[in-house]
């Protein structure tokens, strides 16, 4: 999965529950350059729609990649301007 | 034409009046382009008027504050009447949970209504609030100062509450009314009471 694109940084947001997974994905993804891929790492169930819904609506992101692991649910966000 | 034109005398008077087709296309070209500075000023607005100041109902203007901002929009959120203690520093630290008047509470009306319940059932969320690792209030308002919300304090209701501007956290405006609210209602795409 790695393979297919770099992590330029990751963000560590378990334990917090909705909204800061998708605020704190946003701040961290405004400190990369475009292009570049973040990693958020989240044990909220709900960011698995919110983050996704947060890309979708947001100017600049795109989403990658998310997997769901145990408990750990993994998001992939660029930075795309 | 209309329908109720009540005779050919009146419908040759429109005829006349009728635009000239390049007074037409330069209508056209007009309303074109201010249709496309209505729907493209890429500038997303939110507009939230507070006006509850419990520890349930202070959340979800916060959350959708926050959130908002996550998304791009420019976001402006109007507190007045008892939604001005969310932006108390002292009082925003001790809001309370009312245990009357919600239904939904494990206890009857007349239990909760007894001195010091509210007091019970607000530890009660507080905790759960700790427990989930839910972010307090505190932690909502200062990372959307952070984002660029404004949190503006209604100054008829700061005047009525004998609040004073130095009460309120950092980067608060006051000193606005429901003007200023209404303004910034019309040039939103999301308005909402809460």
């Amino acid at each position: 999965m790695s393979a297919e694109f770099d992590i330029a940084e990751t963000l560590d947001v378990k334990g917090a529950s909705c909204p800061m997974p998708v605020v704190k994905t946003k701040s961290a993804i405004d400190g990369l350059d475009a292009g570049e891929v973040l990693e958020v790492l989240a044990t909220d169930p709900g960011s698995m729609s919110d983050i996704e819904g947060w890309a979708a609506g947001t100017e600049g992101v795109e989403l990658v990649d998310q997997t769901e692991g145990d408990d750990v649910y993994k998001h992939y966000v660029r930075k795309t301007e | 034409m209309s329908t109720d034109t009540p005779d050919a005398s009146a419908e040759d008077a429109s005829t006349d009046d009728a635009p000239s087709r390049a007074e037409l296309a330069a209508r056209v070209d007009e309303l074109e382009e201010a249709l496309a500075e209505a729907t493209d000023d890429g500038d997303k607005k939110m507009s939230i008027i507070a006006t509850k100041g419990t520890l349930d109902m202070a959340y979800p203007p916060l959350i959708l504050a926050s959130t908002a901002a996550a998304f791009g929009y420019d976001v402006t959120v109007f507190h007045t009447f008892w939604g001005l203690d969310i932006l108390h520093e002292e009082r925003s630290k001790s809001l309370k949970l009312s245990s009357v008047g919600n239904p939904n509470m494990p206890v009857p009306n007349a239990v909760a209504a007894l001195p010091g319940m509210d007091r019970v059932t607000t530890k009660m969320m507080e905790k759960r609030i700790a427990d989930n690792d839910t972010a307090t209030i505190e932690e909502l308002l200062e990372t959307s100062l952070d984002m660029g919300v404004e949190f503006q304090a209604c100054q008829m209701t700061i005047d009525l509450m004998g609040y004073d501007e130095a009460d309120f956290y950092d980067g608060v405006t006051t000193g606005v009314g429901a003007a200023t609210a209404l303004q910034d209602m019309a040039d939103a795409d999301i308005q909402l009471l809460v």
